[in-house]
């Protein structure tokens, strides 16, 4: 063949094959219908999500597309509209959120609870049911004991800088000598914990799933003040139009429906209901 | 050694029971990457040859600055790209965040600079072997550039390959522009940053594996299409 | 005799370094030109001048406008081949040169045969030896049925046998009616295959004669007449 055909030949060719290819990748945008929901990590990482949103399909046809991030992050995607549910665990960030307007009513959900991890041999003897003693118990520990803070504004965090507050430690004059910010999500902080023997702070769901807990256990429990609750608020129109508004309510209102309550109820890992539905 | 030895196990294990996520998953990483790299080629070698043979003021710093440019970081371009996607953002009426398009627009940001780059010192090279006979035979600056090109094309080819290496592994900009969302965004890379958060370490490492084998394979496939070198001949005809 | 490239006056000048001082010279149809000259002393300057690729910096440089416009191709010491087979290469060069697609058909295999190489044809060009290499660059050349054709050194490169097969070919183009302007440091060359010599010091023109009187020293200047005793000047 000559030459000059031959290349351009080829060259259409690749083209062709390149445009496919493009075409391939955006086919996956679906063409059923499908909204994005703004979510943390812990209700991520615990699976969670890998058990409600089948179930949330079958019921309505719609596909629940999760970008996993911390609530702080969660809520300024829901700012900014890229998502048209928000579904968090920081009540007082998200009653904020709704205040500026950004989202509509705030629905509670379920609650699940937090507890402090720590090395087995717990150097700082933290041990028990009261979270603001224990955390006494590692201000004075000094460099004796590691502390891994997630640092990242997500719901986990807030709760967290709310527990120092009630210990009487002032995180911005007086951090304590073994207090470490690491900005990443519960997985990341989990696996730094066991890898240096540190405390750290987690919700009890993405405890469960964790799988690289070296000698860490759960040390703190059942104080009430652990109690860590989510809500969901879909993202406010008015703000941004392309919000999926009747898709979106969709979403809320199973959530917090006997069906969709009931779903939560159900999620277990190794027998251990994990959250706790409590719409009321 | 145990997380290591685990690892290798699991992505055996993995391959064998050629789990439909994980395909789906790998089906994705890779169909992202090339077509990436596709229109990254097409931007890139233009910019390579164009730069390779024009002459004007201030040129040495656009080379420079395309140079810079090799280091970016993904998750900048993640950030950059995110921000001009976002319903926020300029482009937002688009609607494609979170979206297997925007991986591959990051994606080509990411590597049209490393194939511009590269590019222009394999035809800058050539040029000066054969740009004045080219020229002498009636090729203007644009068609020798893309002549040397075709000359260079196992060069070239090493080029668009070192850019698939760079995009397939990379973690930063899919995660940020695509979100990671079961089973619509979720690749390779941001499965593999997932399951160390989670603390699945010897998954994590066996998806790396498998990773790199499937790039290994698409490595086979290429090698096995090139012709072979040919013959010297000796003496006279 | 037709004049087909005609220069005035022209000089050359690159920044600072005068590579050809203002000369006349005048190109015919039929001629077998021959620069020669110690290197540096401007002979590819001369034949890039003659061929339109340079322009000249004083003087002109004009062409005859007799009806269909000059074709020329040009021969290097070292011809750069593509990555492509011998064939491929020889069509590239007739696509560069305009040749359309139905001409370039039917002239590729006879250009191939002319030069001896139809059997290599899809060998890759950069596998074959000097020689070869150097034939397809005249299969190249010959392939766009130039009116002049200009070579650079083409058999400085080439051992003895090639270089006569090389010589042979050129010397079958010139007698086909091909105008040649060839630079050369081989003298037997020159006496072989030349009808007209320019020598050329320094940049300047020395002297412009047919072959016979140049090589009979008394008609000489004294540089050209020391160039051709193989004692150059040393400056």
């Amino acid at each position: 063949m000559d030459l000059i055909t031959s290349l351009s030949t080829s060259l259409t060719r690749r083209l062709i094959l390149a445009l496919g290819l493009a075409a391939v990748a955006g086919s996956v945008l679906a063409q059923d219908k499908f909204i994005v929901v703004a979510s943390t990590t812990s209700t991520e990482q615990s699976g969670l999500f890998g058990h409600l949103l089948p179930q949330f399909k079958a019921a309505t046809g719609i596909e629940a597309r999760v970008v996993a991030l911390g609530t702080g992050q969660a809520l300024d995607m829901g700012r900014r509209g890229d998502a048209d549910v928000v579904f968090v665990h920081d009540q007082a960030a998200e009653e904020k959120f709704a205040a500026e307007g950004f989202g509509l009513k705030r629905l509670p959900v379920m609650y699940n609870d937090f507890v402090l991890i720590g090395p087995a041999a717990d150097p700082a003897k933290v041990r028990g049911n009261d979270i603001t003693a224990a955390l006494q118990k590692l201000a004075a520990a000094g460099a004796g004991a590691s502390f891994i803070s997630r640092g990242d504004k997500s719901g986990t965090h807030a709760a967290e800088l709310r527990y120092w507050k009630a210990a009487g430690t002032d995180l911005a004059t007086a951090k304590p000598a073994g207090y470490k910010e690491c900005g990443c999500g519960m997985g990341p902080a989990l696996n730094m914990a066991a890898s240096t023997g540190a405390y750290v702070l987690a919700d009890r769901g993405t405890w469960l799933s964790f799988k690289n807990r070296a000698d860490l256990a759960v040390l703190v429990e059942g104080d009430k003040r652990l109690f860590n609750q989510y809500g969901v608020m879909v993202v406010n129109p008015a703000k941004h139009p392309q919000v999926k508004l009747a898709l979106a309510q969709q979403f809320a209102d199973w959530v917090v429906s006997p069906a969709g309550q009931a779903s939560i109820a159900a999620y277990k890992i190794g027998g251990e209901q994990l959250f706790f539905p409590n719409f009321k | 050694m145990n997380a290591f030895s685990d690892s290798l196990a699991l992505a055996a294990q993995l391959i064998t029971h050629a789990d439909a996520t994980l395909w789906r998953i790998v089906g994705l990483s890779l169909r992202v990457s090339a077509t990436a790299c596709a229109l990254g080629a097409l931007l890139g070698l233009l910019a390579g040859a164009w730069l390779a043979v024009v002459r004007f003021r201030g040129q040495g710093a656009v080379v420079g600055a395309l140079n810079t440019l090799l280091a970016l970081p993904s998750v900048v371009v993640g950030l950059i790209v995110y921000l001009l996607l976002s319903r926020s953002g300029p482009l937002g009426s688009w609607g494609i965040l979170f979206t297997p398009t925007a991986m591959v627009i990051a994606q080509s940001i990411l590597v049209v600079p490393l194939i511009g780059a590269l590019s222009r010192q394999v035809v800058a090279d050539a040029l000066r072997e054969g740009g004045d006979q080219l020229q002498a035979m009636g090729a203007r600056p644009l068609l020798a550039a893309a002549l040397l090109l075709i000359h260079e094309r196992r060069a070239v080819l090493t080029v668009l390959l070192t850019a698939f290496g760079r995009a397939v592994a990379e973690v930063g900009a899919v995660m940020i522009v695509g979100g990671n969302i079961d089973g619509v965004t979720r690749v390779m890379t941001t499965a593999i940053a997932l399951e160390t958060s989670k603390g699945d370490l010897p998954l994590a490492l066996a998806l790396g594996l498998v990773l790199l084998g499937v790039v290994a394979l698409v490595n086979v496939a290429v090698a096995l299409a090139q012709p072979r070198q040919g013959a010297v001949v000796g003496g006279l005809s | 005799m037709t004049a087909l490239v005609s220069l005035m006056d022209a000089s050359v000048r690159f920044g600072a370094v005068q590579a050809l001082r203002p000369l006349d010279l005048v190109l015919h149809r039929g001629d077998r030109l021959a620069l020669v000259g110690a290197n540096g002393s401007g002979k590819t300057t001369l034949l890039r001048l003659l061929n339109g690729q340079l322009a000249p910096c004083t003087g002109q440089r004009t062409l005859s406008s007799q009806g269909n416009p000059l074709v020329s191709a040009m021969l290097f010491q070292r011809p750069f081949l593509l990555n492509l087979s011998v064939r491929r290469n020889l069509q590239l060069a007739l696509w560069l040169a305009g040749v359309p697609a139905a001409e370039r058909a039917a002239r590729v295999p006879l250009a191939l045969s002319r030069v001896g190489l139809q059997a290599l044809a899809d060998r890759p060009a950069r596998s074959l030896s000097g020689g070869q290499q150097q034939r397809l660059a005249l299969a190249r050349a010959w392939g766009v049925r130039p009116d002049i054709l200009f070579l650079d050194e083409p058999t400085a490169s080439l051992d003895p046998s090639a270089k006569r097969e090389v010589e042979t070919l050129i010397e079958e183009f010139a007698h086909d009616g091909m105008t040649l302007v060839m630079s050369s440091h081989n003298l037997g060359q020159v006496k072989r295959l030349a009808s007209r010599v320019v020598h050329l010091d320094a940049g300047r023109l020395v002297v412009d004669l047919p072959t016979d009187q140049f090589f009979n020293h008394d008609a000489l200047p004294p540089e050209a007449a020391q160039f051709l005793k193989g004692e150059l000047p040393w400056t």
